[in-house]
C-alpha cells in the first residue's frame, strides 16, 4: 500500500503507527540568530496508545506539538528529521493537504478553553461546524454536535449549545473543546496541558473522561504537561524532554518508578511524595538553570547540573542507550542513577523550641461581602481561626472558596465586613493597612504567586530588598547594608544580583527575591498565597526548603494557601480546607489527609493525582462549585456530596463547626464514626 | 557587574530572554527610527543655528528681486518682498519647534499628573476628571485653541499655554487606563503593606511603569502640536510678522498661488509635513521596540 492509496482509503493498518517521529530537529530564528528549540527528537505512538512528554518549561514541549501539524510560529521552522502520521508527511503536505490532516486525521486541546472557542459565536455552532466541515449538512450536523455534547458527558446539550463561550465555566469548556477535537474521530489527538488551567477537581474530570474517549473512539493520545502524576496517570509510555532533547522514554510505570537518567530521577525527588513532610527531610533540588535557547553545549544537555557528570559528558553528546525493553537513556551512566548523590542535604534545621499555645493572630466571625452589579457575594461567612507561633496553617480548597479573601482580609488589602475581627497578640488590627501602626504592618507580610507581578519591575532588586528594612525594621546606613547582606544570604541570593532588575531574573530568583522583601521587616506572620504554583518543579523544591528553613530560624507563622495538596501536606502543621468561604475542616495535618476527613477534603484527595500508583476509593466531585451570591441551602456542599445523607437534613440545616478529635473539626451531619467507616471501606452515602 | 559580562557563563544563567539590550539599541537598529531621527535633529540644528546657517538675511527685502522663481541665488526662489525663502524656512524652524515643544511638555507632565491621580484614586476623584476629559475631548482643539487666542492676545506663551491645556485632559485619559493595568499588580499590595503613602506609590511604584506610555503619548502630541501651531499661524494668530514662521509665510503668500508663485507656499509646507513625519517615524519605532 503506498502513501497516496492510504490517504484515499483514510484507513490504516493496525500495524503503522499512528506517528512516527524521527530525529526531529526543530530552529527558532531570534534576531538574526539560528536557536535550535529541538535536537535528535525521535518517538512513536502505537494504534490507540497513550504517550507522555514531560518537561519544565523552556523544555520545547509545546514546539513539538506544533512541529507535528505545521503550526509552528512564522520564525520557526523543522530543519532536520522526520515526521509521519499514519504513514503521511505532514511537512511534504500542500495546503490542501495539510487542511484534511488537521480537519480528520489530528485534532489538538490546548490549556486554555476560553482561548479556544470563539467568545462572538454560541457552544452548539461551533461544535457542528467540526461536523459540516466534514461534509454533514446543517441540521445533520447540529443532531450530532447534541450527541457529542452528551457523550462528553454535559447533561444538558441542549441548553449548552444555545450558550455563548462566556456564558459556561472552565470545565465545562475544555468538555466542549475535547468533544470538537474528538468530533471528527481523529487517528491522533494531541493535549497540551489540557487542564493545567482547572481546578483539580475538575481536572479529575476532565482526565477521566478523556481515558474514557480514548478507549471508545479508539484514538492515539500525546499527552503534553508539566505535571509528572498527570502524565503517569494518562499514558502508558512517557518521554522526558530538556532543553530540546529527549533524555529518557519508556513506559511510564516504570520509569517513574525507576528512572534511568539523572535528571529524571531529580525531577521525582524534587516532589513532595508519599506524606513526606517538613520535619522529616528536605527535598532535594536540581541546582543551575536550564541551558539558554540556542546553546552550543558538545555534550549532554543536562551535564551542567548533573551530580555525576564525567569529563566525556561534557565533551560528547551520549546516544540513547537501550535500558530495557522498550526503555531509553540518554545517559552514559544510566546504571548508576539509582544511588545518585542528593544535592540538597536532608538535615533538618529544626526549631529550637516552639510553644503551640501562643497564638499570634485570631480571626473571630471573619466575615466579608463584595457588592456586584447588585448582588452580595459573600466570599467568607463566619470564619474563626487562629494562628499559632511557628506554625504552618494551610489554607486548600477550590477556586471561589475564599482562600485569598482570607489572606486578604488578615493583612488589610480588603476590609472585612462589620462585626469581623482580626486581632494579632489579642488587640484587634485596623480593617485597612493604611490605618495599622508599623508594627502591625511589620508583623504581616505576603509571598505572592506570581512574582512578575509582585516586584516592581522598575526597580533593582537592591531597592526592592532595601525598602522593608527602611521603611518597618526603620534600619539605615551602615545597619542597613548589614541587614541586607545577610538577608540575600538567607534567601540563597547573590551580592551581584542586587544591581539586577526582575526581568533579568529567572522565576526561582525572583520569588527569592519576593521571600526576601516579605522577611525583611521581620514579620511574624507571612501569607504565602501560591508561592510555587508559577515555578517549575525544580525550582518549586528549593523555595520550599527555603520557606521550611527560614521558618525553623524565625520561628515566622505560615498561612499557607496552596491547591497543590502534596506541597500544602510538606510544609501545613495544620489545614483549614475551605468551601464556599466557610471553614468545612480543620485539624492537625496528619489527621486530615489520613482521615477520617470531611467528604469534601475526601474528594479534593481523591482528585489528585498520584506519581505513586492509584489510591483504592476514589470518589469524584461533579459538576464546579456553586456561586457564592447564591449559596445552596442547609450545608452548602449538599449539592456535589457523595455522602449526602437521605433524610434530608444535609438540604435543610448547617451543620456547626464541631470538634470530633481534639484539635479536628468538622462541618457535617454525618458522625465521625459512621464516616470512618464509609471512607474505609469506599462506599457511596446511604 | 564587570564580573557578570566577563563571565559569559554566569551571565548567560542569571541573564535570559529579552531585555539584553536597553531599549535605545534596539532603537539605533530601526531604519524607520534613523530616518526620523535624522530629519528631526536637522530641523533642531536649524532652530539653534538658524541665522548662522542661513545663506541669508531671512528679513532683507530685495524690492528689485520680489517673487522670483527658485534658481541658483535663491534655492527656494523669493517671496512677496523679496524675502530669501530658503533662509526663511530654515530660521522658521526655531519659533515651531520651541512652542511645539513647551506646549507638549506643558500637557504631558499636567496630563500625567492628572491621569495618575484620577487612575489610582479612583472613585470621586476618577468621576469627576473623567467628566471634565469627556467635555473637553468633545471640543474641537484648534477652535478653542483660536478662542482662547483671541480672548488673551497672540504671544508664544500664550499659543504654549493654550495648546498645553487641550492635549492635559487627551494624556490624562491615555495615562489614566494605563494606571489602572497596574493597580492590578501585586506590587502596589506590597507597597501598601510596607506603609508607603498614596504620593510615593504614584510617583515612585506606578509612575516608572506607565513611563513608556507617556513617552509615547508625548511624540505622538508632539506632531499634533507642530499641526496646530502651523494651523494658528496660519489664521494669524501665531507668530507675529515679520519672525520668520512657516504657517505665518503660508498664510502671507497662498493668496499669490493662482499667480504660479508656488515656492512661497510648497517650501514651507514640506517643512510642516517633514517635520510631522520625521516625529511620527519615531514615534512608531519607540513603540514597536517598547512592545517587542
Amino acid at each position: 500500500m503506498t502513501v497516496t492509496e492510504t490517504a484515499a482509503a483514510g484507513r490504516v493498518d493496525d500495524l503503522t503507527p499512528t506517528l512516527q517521529v524521527e530525529h526531529l530537529e526543530v530552529t527558532h530564528r531570534v534576531r538574526g540568530d539560528d536557536r535550535r528549540a529541538l535536537r535528535d527528537v525521535s518517538f512513536q505512538i502505537g494504534r490507540r496508545e497513550s504517550y507522555g512528554l514531560v518537561g519544565e518549561s523552556g523544555s520545547g514541549k509545546s514546539t513539538v506539538a506544533l512541529a507535528l501539524t505545521r503550526y509552528l510560529p512564522r520564525n520557526g521552522r523543522v530543519t532536520g528529521g522526520r515526521i509521519s502520521i499514519n504513514g503521511q508527511d505532514p511537512l511534504a503536505m500542500d495546503a490542501e493537504a495539510l487542511r484534511a490532516l488537521r480537519a480528520r486525521t489530528v485534532s489538538m486541546v490546548y490549556q486554555e478553553p476560553g482561548k479556544a472557542l470563539n467568545p462572538s459565536i454560541r457552544v452548539g455552532r461551533q461544535v457542528a461546524e467540526v461536523y459540516e466541515v466534514a461534509g454533514l449538512d446543517r441540521s445533520a450536523a447540529q443532531d450530532k454536535a447534541e450527541a457529542m455534547l452528551r457523550t462528553v458527558q454535559i447533561s444538558d446539550p441542549g441548553r449548552v449549545m444555545g450558550l455563548y463561550p462566556h456564558q459556561i465555566s472552565g470545565g465545562m469548556a475544555q468538555r466542549v473543546v475535547v468533544a470538537m477535537a474528538l468530533a471528527a474521530e481523529p487517528s491522533l489527538l494531541i493535549l497540551d496541558e489540557p487542564t493545567t488551567a482547572l481546578d483539580a477537581t475538575v481536572e479529575a474530570e476532565v482526565l477521566d473522561l478523556v481515558a474514557a474517549l480514548r478507549e471508545d473512539f479508539a484514538t492515539s493520545v500525546l499527552f503534553i504537561s508539566h505535571n509528572l502524576a498527570v502524565i503517569a496517570k494518562m499514558c502508558d509510555r512517557v518521554g522526558v524532554l530538556y532543553a530540546g532533547e529527549l533524555l529518557e522514554e519508556g513506559p511510564a510505570q516504570q520509569v517513574f518508578e525507576e528512572p534511568r537518567h539523572p535528571y529524571t530521577v531529580g525531577l521525582l525527588r524534587c516532589i513532595p511524595r508519599r506524606g513526606q513532610r517538613k520535619d522529616a527531610g528536605r527535598l532535594d533540588t536540581i541546582p543551575g538553570f536550564l541551558p539558554s535557547p540556542g546553546h552550543t553545549l558538545p555534550g549532554c544537555v543536562f551535564a551542567p547540573r548533573c551530580p555525576i557528570a564525567e569529563q566525556r559528558c561534557r565533551e560528547a553528546r551520549p546516544p540513547a542507550f537501550d535500558v530495557g525493553p522498550g526503555r531509553r537513556s540518554r545517559c552514559y551512566l544510566h546504571d548508576a542513577t539509582s544511588d545518585l548523590p542528593r544535592n540538597t542535604p536532608v538535615e533538618v534545621q529544626l526549631a529550637s523550641t516552639r510553644d503551640p499555645a501562643e497564638v499570634v493572630v485570631s480571626l473571630h466571625d471573619l466575615s466579608k461581602t463584595f457588592t456586584h452589579g447588585g448582588e452580595s457575594v459573600r466570599a467568607l461567612v463566619g470564619v474563626n481561626l487562629s494562628l499559632e507561633r511557628g506554625e504552618t496553617l494551610g489554607l486548600v480548597g477550590e477556586s471561589g472558596s475564599g482562600k485569598t479573601t482570607l489572606a486578604r482580609a488578615l493583612l488589610g488589602l480588603v476590609a472585612p465586613d462589620e462585626g469581623s475581627d482580626v486581632e494579632l497578640d489579642g488587640t484587634a488590627l485596623a480593617a485597612e493597612a493604611r490605618r495599622r501602626p508599623r508594627e502591625q504592618l511589620k508583623a504581616l507580610q505576603i509571598v505572592f504567586q506570581n512574582p512578575d507581578s509582585a516586584l516592581n519591575r522598575r526597580h533593582t532588586v537592591r531597592h526592592l530588598i532595601s525598602r522593608p528594612l527602611s521603611r518597618l525594621a526603620g534600619l539605615s546606613g551602615a545597619r542597613l547594608r548589614e541587614r541586607l547582606t545577610d538577608l540575600v544570604r538567607s534567601v540563597r541570593l547573590e551580592e551581584r544580583h542586587l544591581s539586577l532588575r526582575p526581568s533579568q531574573l529567572s522565576g526561582g530568583l525572583k520569588q527569592r527575591v519576593a521571600i526576601a522583601r516579605a522577611f525583611g521587616g521581620g514579620p511574624r506572620i507571612v501569607v504565602c498565597d501560591e508561592p510555587t504554583s508559577a515555578l517549575d518543579v525544580s525550582v518549586q523544591a528549593a523555595i520550599l526548603n527555603l520557606l521550611a528553613d527560614l521558618q525553623a530560624k524565625e520561628q515566622v507563622t505560615y498561612l499557607f494557601i496552596s491547591h497543590d495538596l502534596g506541597v500544602v501536606r510538606y510544609l501545613s502543621d495544620r489545614i483549614a480546607v475551605l468551601y464556599l468561604g466557610r471553614v468545612m475542616e480543620l485539624g492537625p495535618a496528619e489527621t486530615v489527609f489520613a482521615g477520617p476527613h470531611h467528604p469534601y477534603t475526601e474528594a479534593l484527595l481523591s482528585a489528585v493525582p498520584s506519581i505513586d500508583g492509584q489510591r483504592a476509593d476514589r470518589i469524584r466531585l461533579h459538576g464546579e462549585i456553586p456561586s457564592a451570591a447564591d449559596p445552596p441551602s442547609g450545608c452548602v456542599f449538599h449539592t456535589r456530596c457523595p455522602r449526602r445523607l437521605s433524610t434530608g437534613v444535609c438540604e435543610t440545616t448547617e451543620p456547626p463547626l464541631a470538634q470530633v478529635a481534639p484539635g479536628h473539626l468538622m462541618s457535617c451531619h454525618i458522625p465521625i464514626d459512621q464516616l470512618t467507616i464509609l471512607q474505609r471501606t469506599g462506599q457511596d452515602g446511604d | 557587574m564587570t564580573e557578570v559580562v566577563a563571565a559569559p557563563a554566569t551571565a548567560v544563567t542569571v541573564v535570559h530572554g529579552r531585555g539584553e539590550l536597553p531599549p535605545w539599541r534596539l532603537l539605533l537598529r530601526r531604519p524607520t527610527f534613523i530616518v526620523g531621527a535624522a530629519i528631526l535633529l536637522f530641523w533642531v540644528v536649524c532652530a539653534v543655528f538658524g541665522h548662522m546657517i542661513a545663506p541669508q538675511d531671512p528679513l532683507a527685502q530685495q524690492l528689485l528681486a520680489t517673487n522670483k522663481a527658485p534658481s541658483g541665488a535663491h534655492w527656494f526662489g523669493t517671496d512677496q518682498l523679496g524675502r530669501d525663502v530658503f533662509s526663511r524656512v530654515i530660521v522658521g524652524a526655531r519659533s515651531i519647534l520651541i512652542i511645539s515643544f513647551f506646549a507638549t511638555l506643558l500637557g504631558t507632565v499636567a496630563g500625567t499628573a492628572l491621569g495618575l491621580t484620577m487612575g489610582y484614586l479612583g472613585g470621586v476623584v476618577d468621576i469627576v476628571g473623567g467628566r471634565l476629559v469627556e467635555a473637553v475631548l468633545a471640543l474641537p482643539l484648534v477652535v478653542v485653541a483660536f478662542l482662547f487666542v483671541v480672548a488673551v492676545g497672540p504671544s508664544p506663551l500664550t499659543i504654549i499655554i493654550v495648546i498645553g491645556l487641550v492635549f492635559t485632559p487627551l494624556i490624562a485619559r491615555t495615562v489614566r487606563s494605563a494606571v489602572l493595568v497596574e493597580r492590578q499588580q501585586d506590587y502596589l499590595a506590597s507597597a501598601r503593606l510596607l506603609g508607603e503613602n498614596r504620593a510615593y506609590i504614584m510617583f515612585v511604584e506606578v509612575l516608572p511603569n506607565v513611563l513608556p506610555v507617556v513617552l509615547v503619548e508625548f511624540t505622538v502630541r508632539l506632531g499634533y502640536a507642530i499641526f496646530a501651531i502651523a494651523s494658528l499661524s496660519f489664521l494669524g494668530f501665531g507668530v507675529q510678522p515679520p519672525t520668520p514662521d512657516w504657517g505665518a509665510d503660508i498664510f502671507a503668500n497662498y493668496g499669490v498661488l493662482p499667480a504660479g508663485y508656488w515656492w512661497m507656499t510648497l517650501f514651507p509646507a514640506l517643512a510642516i509635513a517633514s517635520l510631522v513625519i520625521a516625529i511620527n517615524l519615531v514615534t512608531d519605532s519607540i513603540e514597536q521596540v517598547l512592545a517587542s
